[in-house]
Parts: structure tokens; sequence; C-alpha cells
């Protein structure tokens, strides 16, 4: 893996150093929303707080807003300045940065609108371990944006690396879940909340990868070699895993990651 | 490129000029230093780097233009077919009706159309009856892509057909004496967007039946017509990839920082 320095020297045009700043400063406080929407929505979920939840459904929309700005720098870069190299990459991979970020969004968005249910009867135990699991999410998004900041590929491969866990955590939350409700019918309303909610950190996490890799290819012109190490067993939590299956369980991962 | 259809087209490939250590002096001036390329048969090889770079010398070195320039010197191998170009024993002028070349700027004789076409073949001894100059000519202009425009005034003067037109009157002038290679020196910088245009097809048509190589200026043209890309600087080759490969992911930090325009 061979780096060339991204940012040594200035462009001649000086103006294009000013648009791929903005690109660039736009990604990063999309992230930052993101991520602050993530925590937001969580955090409404363990206060049990409704206005909270609400506050998270309406601030999307500037998440969204956000990603149309980045998408016309991209097209009007593109279009207007032709660039080649590491200049292509940053862009390519800013446009698909910000779709992954608006993706994490909507999740959020998605997890406050199950609060606002789950507010209206009475909690269930494993509540408590979903902001766990929302915690590491946030980690790993934070992680992948200080590695885009720093431009630092292996930064970036370490967060990438730490999805495994999130998986697991998933999993285990998904066997908790499913206990509680086979205990009590009752449950099986706000288990199946949080069960929505916590298959939308699980997603978070996927889409955080993503950017773990596209900050990769950015930085090194590479794709990021080797598998990623998967820790959800989720779907074969209640029938034995069929032995064709066990090898085929990326490609179902893959077909999930595509809903 | 599909990595199936890369690996056969490597496979495939045949190496038409092959250039070993290759020097040029101009007097005291070294231009160009210790070159190694290899140029692909059938490919649209691009030569690119900043003003005074060498390219354009390199270039001339491939069918010894540069034999024109007062106190210019050429050491090392640059062989077209395994057969070296620089030896002793081999007539120029043959050469060069295998290598032909396109310039910068549009260049016809002051003669009519037909004549700027059949000078080639006449001097070569290609075509000796009407019949077969007027096949020549009618087939080398229908290559070029002019055949069409000016079938109805071949006995016009190529001076007065318009700047894309007078070049591609000039590529069908140097494909009549049917090369092998064929060089070009920024074969559009004098054109319009669409003449240029109508060069890059016919550029990426000639390439079934010619070797092409090309300096350019315009990176977005080498990135269009060519195959494969060598960067020179300051005399030096300093890189020669897949055209994609440079413009995607170059491997020198020179090469990245001319092709972003960051250089200096």
């Amino acid at each position: 893996m061979k780096v060339i320095p991204a940012m040594g020297h200035e462009h001649i045009v000086r103006s294009f150093d000013q648009e791929l700043e903005t690109i660039n400063g736009s990604v990063l406080r999309m992230g930052g929303m993101a991520e602050a929407q993530l925590a937001n929505a969580v955090d409404a979920l363990s206060r049990r707080d409704p206005e909270r939840a609400n506050r998270v459904i309406a601030s999307d929309a500037r998440i969204d807003e956000l990603e149309q700005s980045i998408n016309e720098t991209a097209v009007s870069l593109l279009a207007r300045r032709q660039p080649m190299a590491n200049d292509l990459r940053a862009i390519v991979a800013a446009l698909k940065i910000a779709s992954d970020i608006e993706r994490i969004g909507d999740y959020a968005k998605n997890i406050a609108k199950r609060v606002q249910t789950l507010t209206q009867i009475p909690p269930v135990p494993p509540a408590h371990s979903v902001p766990h699991m929302a915690n590491l999410a946030q980690v790993i998004i934070k992680e992948v944006l200080d590695a885009y900041v720093a431009q630092d590929a292996e930064k970036a491969r370490r967060a990438w690396m730490r999805d495994a866990e999130v998986d697991e955590m998933y999993t285990s939350l998904f066997r908790e879940l499913l206990t509680y409700m086979m205990e009590d019918p009752r449950a099986i309303t706000p288990c199946t909340h949080l069960l929505f909610v916590a298959k939308n950190i699980e997603r978070i996490g996927d889409h955080a990868t993503n950017i773990a890799e596209l900050i990769y290819y950015q930085v090194t012109g590479d794709r990021m070699e080797g598998g990623r190490p998967k820790g959800d067993d989720s779907s074969f939590q209640v029938v034995e895993q069929p032995d064709e299956t066990k090898v085929e369980a990326d490609e179902s991962a893959v077909t999930e990651a595509g809903e | 490129m599909a990595a199936v259809e890369q690996l056969q087209s490597d496979a495939a490939r045949d190496t038409k000029v092959r250039s070993r250590d290759v020097n040029v002096y101009y007097g005291e001036i070294h231009a160009l230093k210790h070159v190694d390329l290899d140029i692909y048969a059938n490919e649209v090889t691009s030569l690119i780097g900043p003003s005074g770079c060498g390219k354009s010398t390199y270039l001339r070195c491939l069918n010894r233009m540069n034999d024109v320039i007062d106190g210019c010197r050429v050491t090392g191998e640059i062989a077209l077919d395994g057969d070296d170009i620089y030896d002793k024993s081999l007539d120029v002028v043959q050469l060069r009706a295998r290598v032909g070349m396109v310039f910068q700027k549009p260049n016809p004789f002051p003669k009519s159309l037909f004549d700027n076409i059949a000078y080639g073949p006449r001097i070569h001894g290609l075509g000796t009856h009407k019949d077969e100059l007027d096949e020549i000519v009618q087939s080398s202009l229908e290559r070029a892509g002019l055949w069409n425009e000016v079938k109805d005034r071949l006995d016009k003067p190529g001076t007065g057909l318009s700047g894309g037109q007078q070049q591609r009157l000039c590529i069908a002038r140097a494909i009549a004496v049917n090369p092998e290679v064929i060089l070009m020196d920024e074969p559009c910088s004098a054109l319009d967007p669409i003449a240029t245009a109508k060069i890059e097809e016919l550029i990426d048509e000639l390439r079934t039946n010619f070797t092409i190589v090309i300096v350019t200026h315009s990176m977005q043209q080498a990135a269009r017509v060519s195959q494969r890309t060598a960067f020179f600087h300051l005399g030096i080759l300093v890189e020669v990839n897949e055209t994609e490969q440079i413009f995607t992911n170059p491997s020198d930090e020179r090469t990245q920082g001319y092709i972003t325009g960051r250089f200096g």
C-alpha cells in the first residue's frame, strides 16, 4: 500500500481548493449531525422522553438538505474541474459518504419514531441494553469521522473492524428480546419495537463501515482487502443453522444490507 | 474494463516500439534522460507532461525527426518491430513511411486535395496508375472520415478547408502510405471542440489498423483517447501505466501533482 500525501500542495487554481474544502466541511458537519441524532434518539429512549424524540424526527430534514447540497457541489466540481486522481477520489468518496450518512440519519429518525410509541406503553427491561449498543455504534461513527478528518486509512480500518462488536451485541439482544416475548405475550409489542430499534442501530454500524471503506479508498486508491468480520448470527437464533447456509452466511448478510 | 478482458488484452499485447535507455542532447542540454518505454501495437499511447518535459522530443525520436535539428544527439536503443531504427544502414525515408506524423498545426501542401493525399504514395511508388491512386486517395479520405465532405472538390486546394478538415486531411495524408505507427504532436490544440471530437473519434477507429502515439497538453484528451499514458517531467519518464490507473490512482507524487493541477 503506497499512500501519496493528499493535500501536500495547493492547487494552482485556488478556488478549486476552496470548493474541495467546502465539500469536506459539509461531509463532516453532516456526520456530526447524524451522530448527534443517534445520541438524542437513544437518549429519548432511555429517558422515555417523547419531546426529545419529536425533535430528532424534525431535525432529520437538515441532514437531508446537507446531503442535497453536497450532491450539488460534487456534481458541479465534476463538471467544471474535471478532477483527477486524489481529487477525483475525494469527490466520489464525499458523494457516497454523504449518502451513507443520510441513511444513518434516517435510522436515527426511525428509532425516534419507535420511541414515541414505546413511551406510551409500559417499559420492558431489555430497553437498558439498547443504549449500550447504540453507544458502541456512536463510537464507531466518531472514529470513522476522525479518520476522515485525518485522512488516515489505518484508523478507518480499525473502526471498520469494530462493527463485529455491534453485530454481536445485536445477536445477544435479539436472543434476550425473544426470551422476554416467550415468557410474557404482553411484552411482544414493546419488545418488537425494541428489536427494530436494535436492528436500526445494527444497520447504522454497517453504514459506518461503508464509510470506513470509502475513506480507505479515498486515501489509498485501493479497496480494503479481506472480508469484514461478521458477528450477526441472529438469522439462526431459533432454528439450527443448516450446513450450506453456514457457508452462505456472508451472502445473507449482504442481502440484508441491501434492504 | 472487465478483469477478464484486461487479462486477455495483456496477453495479446505486442510491443511495437521498444525504447531502452534513450537519451537526447541538444548541444550541452540533456533533454531526455534514460527513457525505457514500450509502445504496444494497436493501442493509443499518450505522452503528457509540462512544457519542456521531453515528451515531444521523445516523440520525434520515433521517426528520427530529431536528425534534422542541429546539435541534436540521440543515444540508446529504439527498435521498431525489433529493428534498430538508428541503424546506420537504415533508410530514413522508408522509416518515415512506416512511422507517419501529424503535427499541431494542420499543414496541408498548397496543392489540390487529391495531390495532398497522392503525394506520399507517388514518392514511395505505391500508386503507379491513375486508378490505383484514385483508390488510395478515396480510401485514405474515407478512413480519415473526410470523404463525404470533400469528394466533389478533390481538385480544390487543401488550404481552403476548415481547420478541423485540414487536420483530418493531414491524417489522411499520413495514412495514405500505409504506415504502421502514427505519431501525433498535439493534433487538436488548434481545433474547436467539435473538430476535436471528430479527430478523437478518428483516433479510436484508426487504432484497429495502426499504433498511435499522441502528445497532448489536454489531460482530458489523454484520458479520453488513450489506453496507456506516460508522464514525463524534466526529461525523465516518471510513470507509465494504464490510462485509467494514471488518472484515478497514479503511483508517483509528481504525476499526481501534475494531473490534479497542483504542480510546484
